[in-house]
């Protein structure tokens, strides 16, 4: 950082910097999955502790601090990590426990604020400027407060950026990390900003930041500098506008709470790439399921089915179909999953294939099309209905789709944070 | 081949077998048009065939030389619709084909017709009726069949051969469509059930129910094709290999509330309340002594409320239907007029139509499944 994070950060001989007209918290839990994992293992807390899938073909999920000095990062194949860093101590991943956290640390923001914007598991937007008066209180303090209570709570840290805007806020607890906060006064946004190289800015990825480059713009400032006509040329009317307005520290997302999930959806990570229609058709019967499954055990009905595929050279594709009426049915899901692989999807080696469910609405609160009683079909829903109770009386899938008893694709379970 | 034909028949013709093309064919030749000059006959004969439905059509030609040549079909639909009203001249040299009408000239290459699949005979034929009464009913039946083609058995029309009676039912599991009309049957012709794509049949009856001719019925249904034919036009399909659900046993036997509605009011209602439903998914209709209360919408997305005279009788009944589903019944009754029968709010609503003495017809029916309401 060319002026470094210091002079927003509080030290002993002085106070945290002017929080007036700074309402916005980015709140970014650190190392998250590995923090769980290990916050009971004391003899791994100066260990570098890597959370990966099983299998040959895992991927990190997550990594302490200390395997991150080594290289590792999330999302890279776990023998790349293993290479790295061989003397790491590899955990698999606990999502049950991941989303309990998760859930809990949300619900302790929601205690400060209603504003509160999940992004992920692991991070949330929080508007407090509601909150100020009520609690007496500065977005700092409360900023303090919130990082005293998670830690107590759960014994993970996490780091929050103050800011004026999403953007800002966001920005600052990418500096803040670890366990740390940064306050970046209104009135510096601009200090703050300029100095920073192009690629902060949201939505430039690795192409723009090229091409901004290759015209000599390095840093924020020199974005906000050149005149909006010549940044258009070179980076098209929509990106132009867009980045020109952040690069003059102006954001004005505002914190939109949502309880509810947008979308629910399993993906897995083959051991070896599949190209056989029959081994892919039965693993995304698989996923279907377990979607499905998910889908009736929150009581919501998704309208729009998507899947995912990642192709052997790593390209990636989805294709969605949205439905007229909304089901809960794992039949259903797979209908369309099916369909979409089908018809829509290039024939090649795959080594990732994945269900989602968008368009989610709570079964009790959503008008429903009926559909007719058919003899075939209604007993299906019941079926799965049935299915679901003897799987959470036994746990596991105990009653699935004959096509699934026998055989299937050897697959690693790997989803992972960001 | 060289020949001369009316611009106005050519264009017809080369329109109608265009557009039974597939959109992007599997190979190039399955997107061509066929153009056959039989020097017998003094006609020129334009189809078109992609393996699951073929077109055919004769126009009539004054021929110099005859022969056969294959061309694209939606070049040539584009082509012919643009031509100046003048005859026509086509001649095929070498591997071109030479388009000459007034001053304008197209020369267009041509495709391998020796690579061109074996047009499909026509069946024998089962019956026949005014083709004005099949477009109007298969017209009135199609409406509810699926589109989603991963449910083979619901994108159909199935089609009832009884003697005389002649029965078209379609559902995509959502509404169910029927109409029985009495019709001529082939002497030899045998009681039988097939299930015909709807798209296909719905676009060669439309054409047939616009011509006043009479359409035939041609039926194999061991070679799995079904035949459409009239006023010189004869279309093919392949029948859909999948059951039907089974349907009969939907039909209610029973009702509790009955209102007879007037159908452009009750439409123009709809429309105009469900501008506020939100994403367009249900109107909900009250049914009582005081007539059809209409509602859509909400606190979120605003609401509406219309109030409608009605014939009603029974009990009161408060019910949701997505719009759509209940406008295309409402226009698929086809009379001024509409009858509609309920028992509870989460089982099938009948629709038929009124006729002019005010009896309620037999020959119709629109069956829909409402939308549940939360709560």
């Amino acid at each position: 950082m060319p002026r470094g994070s210091s002079a927003y950060r509080a030290t002993p001989d002085r106070p945290w910097p002017s929080d007036e007209g700074c309402p916005i918290l980015h709140v970014d839990m650190d190392a998250f999955f590995a923090s769980v994992s290990t916050r009971e293992r004391p003899d791994l807390a100066d260990k570098p502790v890597v959370v990966a899938g099983g299998g040959v073909r895992g991927v990190v999920s997550s990594a302490n601090y200390i395997a991150r000095e080594y290289g590792v990062r999330s999302a890279m194949p776990a023998s790349r990590a293993r290479t790295l860093c061989p003397h790491a101590v590899f955990l698999e991943p606990e999502f049950e426990q991941y989303a309990a956290v998760s859930r809990d640390v949300m619900a302790l923001f929601r205690e400060m604020t209603p504003l509160v914007e999940p992004v992920s598991l692991d991070e949330a937007f929080l508007d407090v400027s509601g909150a100020l008066r009520r609690l007496r209180s500065t977005p700092a303090q409360l900023g303090e407060r919130l990082r005293a209570r998670v830690f107590a709570a759960h014994r993970v840290s996490c780091s929050v950026g103050v800011g004026p805007s999403k953007f800002i806020a966001k920005l600052s607890s990418g500096l803040a990390k670890p366990d740390g906060m940064v306050v970046v006064p209104r009135g510096e946004v601009l200090d703050f900003l300029h100095p920073l190289p192009v690629s902060a800015l949201w939505g430039v990825g690795e192409v723009t930041e090229r091409k901004l480059r290759s015209y000599g713009m390095e840093t924020v400032g020199d974005i906000a500098e050149i005149p909006l006509a010549r940044l258009r040329k070179l980076v098209g009317n929509a990106a132009a506008e867009h980045l020109h307005t952040l690069a003059s520290g102006v954001d004005e997302r505002r914190v939109t709470p949502h309880n509810e999930e947008k979308s629910l959806g399993a993906e897995t990570t083959f051991e070896y790439d599949y190209e056989d229609p029959d081994v892919l058709r039965r693993e995304l019967l698989r996923l279907s399921g377990r979607v499905a499954a998910g889908l009736r055990r929150k009581g919501l009905r998704a309208r729009t089915i998507s899947i995912k595929v990642r192709y052997s050279d790593f390209r990636t594709i989805t294709r969605a179909y949205t439905m007229h009426a909304a089901t809960d049915s794992s039949r259903e899901v797979y209908r369309h999953a099916e369909r979409l692989l089908s018809t829509a999807v290039a024939p090649g080696p795959i080594r990732l294939l994945g269900v989602r469910t968008e368009g989610l609405g709570e079964t009790e609160h959503e008008p429903t099309q009926l559909e007719f009683a058919a003899e075939t079909e209604d007993s299906w829903r019941e079926a799965e209905v049935a299915a679901d109770k003897a799987n959470e009386r036994f746990g596991g899938a105990m009653v699935r789709p004959a096509s699934l008893l026998s055989g299937g694709a050897r697959r690693g379970n790997n989803r992972h944070d960001s | 081949m060289k020949i001369r034909v009316e611009r106005d028949g050519l264009a017809d013709a080369v329109a109608w077998v265009a557009r039974s093309l597939p959109a992007r064919p599997p190979v190039p030749v399955l997107g061509g048009i066929l153009l056959e000059a039989d020097s017998e006959q003094d006609v020129l004969t334009v189809s078109g065939f992609d393996y699951e439905t073929s077109a055919t059509v004769n126009v009539p030609a004054t021929l110099s030389a005859s022969g056969r040549t294959l061309v694209s079909g939606r070049l040539l639909a584009d082509i012919t619709k643009a031509l100046p009203n003048k005859p026509v001249e086509l001649a095929v040299e070498g591997s071109r084909v030479e388009i000459v009408c007034g001053t304008a000239k197209f020369s267009l290459p041509t495709m391998p017709v020796e690579d061109y699949p074996q047009l499909p005979n026509m069946p024998d034929k089962v019956g026949e009726l005014p083709g004005e009464l099949l477009g109007t009913a298969v017209a009135q039946v199609a409406v509810a069949a699926g589109k989603d083609d991963t449910l083979p058995m619901l994108t159909g029309v199935r089609v009832e051969i009884a003697g005389d009676k002649l029965t078209l039912v379609a559902t995509d599991r959502f509404r169910l469509a029927m109409r029985e009309i009495t019709w001529t049957p082939a002497q030899e012709a045998e009681d039988t059930a097939v299930l015909v794509p709807a798209r296909t049949l719905a676009e060669s009856a439309k054409t047939l129910g616009a011509s006043g001719a009479t359409a035939e019925l041609a039926l194999a249904s061991g070679d799995g094709l079904v035949g459409l034919s009239g006023a010189g036009r004869r279309s093919t399909a392949r029948l859909l290999d999948a059951e039907f659900p089974k349907y009969r046993q939907l039909l209610p036997d029973d009702q509790t509330t009955t209102a007879i509605i007037e159908v452009s009011k009750l439409v123009d209602a709809i429309k105009r309340v469900s501008l506020v439903a939100e994403r367009g998914t249900q109107v909900r209709l009250e049914f009582s002594e005081d007539g059809l209360n209409l509602t859509a919408g909400g606190e979120e997305e605003g609401s509406a409320e219309e109030a409608i005279a009605v014939e009603f009788e029974g009990e009161p009944v408060t019910i949701a239907f997505n719009p759509t589903y209940l406008l295309d019944g409402l226009s698929a009754v086809r009379t001024d007029r509409a009858h509609m029968a309920f028992t509870t709010a989460n089982r099938p609503a009948l629709l038929k139509p009124v006729d002019e003495d005010g009896q309620v017809a037999g020959d119709y029916l629109y069956l829909l499944m409402p939308v549940r309401l939360p709560g």
